[in-house]
């Protein structure tokens, strides 16, 4: 195969009355999109290799570069689009599955933004937020079917809880798919705003024990990493049965992204795969996943909360009132849409269900057996902006967990290349002249400066529902009402259209 | 003196610090394209980046206390200033025999043959004041302005 069907996907325009032949673009792409001609003594590219990552255009000191879409055109076909074609182009090249980086980036619907908030308005008071106490504090875990107080005493103990200043956490990305210099800035941010980040699959690095209170650390299918002494470093424990980007898979590092540290963190031979496999292949059944949760209560004195995180799929509320009862003190259920640092394209882009619907099946469903007050529910996959966070609370969530947002606020453009290992943002990429591009104390300030500027909208947002606290939103679907959706819709959901 | 401190672990290589260190002492240190694209000779950065992937760090003069390009200089152009502790090259009076370049222990002197002969270095942007503008526009941190000696 001489020819290559494959056309370039994106187009690099240099204005050249502002080019100044500095070469910070050529230094700066990794996919080495642009190239310095001795010869000609002038700066070129090759738009095929372009990914549309925007570091050159940020980078280039005079703003003389933009990237378009490709602008050559298929015949117009509804069925068979662009990128459907070049899919089959590249399959017949390569005999191989697609693989891609972040989240479902197809058009399905998106239920945040068919859902609409409240505000108060005459009849009862707003507040602002401003000059009155607002509390988003919140703990998650279990919490007692009923409180016994003696003389103004609790007479039993509340089972362990995870404390959080905003209901919002980092979810989890390994070490391996994205660099230590990114973990670090999550890390220190999350100790910095009161809340939590997470290890994902890939061990804790050394550097990173010192944030033991505001880690939660994974045991996923790999048991990549797993040890008393890492059991013992976080503030709680989370098994990772499945991921909203390839439920029903497993992970797959790739031998090149093993280094020293890598492999030492995860406790696996330099430079081999690290495969986790798809199935925990000691959990056949809810029995099976009782006996992991309380193996590690045991092995942490049941000093920590012990979640279970699963994929968002067809039968979720049934599966979600089995870990409860399995014993897990949080949820963490993951959305359709979120992302990994590498998955088979039609696993990402059609496996799994909207989380809005998930959250408020699973949430449903736990109430009506009684046992909502056993589990604390995180959702994520795809939680936007702070809106999302508070249509995701009265919906029925305690918490959500950010890592698209939060990746973006590092410096993430969204390119889909994460799987590459050449992330010219630093974030996921293991080569360490690209992990040096992100300096962790910036990136720290930056994802702290994000969870803070949520704070104070979801402040906002409450004050002009009239509430004081994230407690008395939490699960209260009358804050929300439908727009454009169906009658079915509206009922998993257990909204009212709007105007009703 | 505060001294510009290089954070090697986490310089980039991108040499943004050059590029605006040349504009800065430029003909057109207020517009980045003139002085490239105008400025008849190609304006000389004077900061350097080195580089031996993946470690990369921004290079400027010192400004040494016991400063040896001061004692080597021919004519005296060459001075470190008692006030400031900023070793400063007095262009009018260089002529251009590169002495101070071949005892720079740190190679921080470069050749300017662009107009009237003379030795290029970093004079911690004086004449701008305030911040230097390597430090000013390094977009990862990776430059620090201090008069504590730094230490990762
Ligand atoms: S970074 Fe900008 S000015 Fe520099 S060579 Fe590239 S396009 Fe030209
Ligand atoms: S891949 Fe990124 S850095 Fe490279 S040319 Fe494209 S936008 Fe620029
Ligand atoms: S993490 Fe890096 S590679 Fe992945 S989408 Fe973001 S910018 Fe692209
Ligand atoms: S601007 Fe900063 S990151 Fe870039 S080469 Fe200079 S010191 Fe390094």
């Amino acid at each position: 195969m001489t020819i290559s069907m494959s056309t370039p996907d994106f187009l690099i325009e240099r204005d050249r009355d502002r080019c100044i032949k500095c070469q910070v673009c050529v230094r700066q792409c990794a996919n080495e999109a642009h190239f310095w001609d001795e010869e000609e003594q002038k700066v070129k590219a090759n738009d095929a290799l372009c990914v549309d990552c925007h570091r050159c255009v940020t980078y280039c000191p005079t703003h003389a570069l933009t990237i378009r879409k490709y602008p050559l055109e298929f015949r117009e076909n509804a069925n068979w689009t662009a990128s459907t074609i070049k899919a089959i182009y590249r399959q017949a090249e390569t005999g191989g599955i697609l693989l891609t980086g972040m989240g479902n980036d197809r058009p399905y619907p998106i239920f945040w933004d068919h859902l609409l908030l409240n505000a108060s308005q005459v009849t009862n008071p707003s507040i602002d937020p401003l000059r009155e106490p607002m509390e988003l504090k919140t703990f998650l875990g279990r919490k007692p079917d009923q409180l016994k107080v003696e003389d103004g005493r609790l007479v039993e103990e509340i089972p362990p809880q995870l404390e959080l200043e905003v209901p919002i956490m980092f979810s989890a990305m390994s070490y391996g798919s994205i660099s230590l210099n990114a973990i670090k800035s999550l890390a220190a941010a999350a100790e910095r705003v009161g809340i939590m980040y997470n290890t994902g699959e890939g061990g804790l690095h050394k550097d990173l024990y010192k944030y033991g209170k505001n880690t939660i650390v994974q045991v996923a299918s790999g048991r990549f990493g797993v040890h008393p002494e890492y059991l013992q470093a976080g503030a709680a424990i989370e098994i990772k049965i499945g991921q909203g980007a390839k439920p029903g898979i497993g992970g797959h590092l790739p031998g090149e992204k093993v280094g020293l540290e890598v492999s030492q963190t995860r406790m696996i031979p330099e430079g081999t795969d690290a495969i986790s496999p798809a199935p925990h292949h000691d959990i056949y059944s809810i029995e099976d996943l009782s006996q992991l949760i309380y193996s590690l209560k045991e092995a942490t004195q049941y000093q920590k909360p012990v979640s279970v995180k699963i994929a968002a799929v067809h039968n979720i509320a049934a599966i979600a009132s089995g870990i409860a009862r399995a014993g897990a003190d949080i949820i963490a259920i993951d959305g359709f849409r979120g992302g990994t640092g590498a998955a088979p394209l039609r696993t990402r882009d059609n496996v799994g269900i909207p989380i809005e619907l998930a959250l408020a099946a699973v949430d449903s469903r736990l109430r009506e057996e009684g046992i909502r007050n056993q589990v604390s529910l995180v959702v994520g996959g795809s939680i936007r902006n702070s809106a999302d966070v508070v249509k995701a609370i009265a919906l029925g969530a305690d918490a959500v967990y950010i890592a698209t947002a939060a990746l973006i606020s590092l410096g993430c453009h969204l390119c889909q290349k994460c799987n590459t290992g050449k992330c010219n943002w630093g974030i996921a990429t293991q080569n360490p002249q690209l992990v040096k591009r992100l300096n962790p104390e910036i990136g720290a300030e930056r994802a702290a400066n994000l969870i803070m500027a949520w704070e104070h909208e979801i402040k906002e947002l409450l004050g002009g529902m009239g509430i004081n606290a994230v407690e008395s939103l939490r699960g209260n679907r009358l804050m929300l009402r439908g727009v454009g959706l169906s009658d079915r819709e509206l009922n998993i959901l257990g909204v009212l259209p709007a105007g009703e | 003196m505060k001294r510009v401190y290089a954070r090697e672990e986490i310089c980039g290589g991108c040499k943004l610090c050059e590029v605006h260190c040349a504009v800065a002492h430029s003909q057109y240190p207020n517009d980045i394209i003139k002085a490239f694209l105008k400025q008849k000779t190609k304006p000389i950065a004077r900061i350097l980046v080195e580089e031996g992937r993946p470690i990369s760090f921004a290079l400027q003069c010192r400004h040494c206390e016991d400063a040896p390009c001061t004692k080597a200089c021919i004519t005296g152009a060459m001075q470190k200033d008692p006030v400031t502790g900023i070793v400063a090259n007095d262009e009018t009076r260089c002529v251009g025999c590169w002495t101070c370049i071949l005892v720079c222990p740190f190679g921080a002197i470069k050749r300017d043959e662009s107009g009237h002969k003379v030795a290029s270095k970093c004079d911690l942007c004086a004449t701008v004041g305030g911040t230097p503008v390597c430090v000013q526009n390094c977009p990862n941190d990776a430059l620090v302005f201090t008069d504590e000696l730094w230490r990762r």
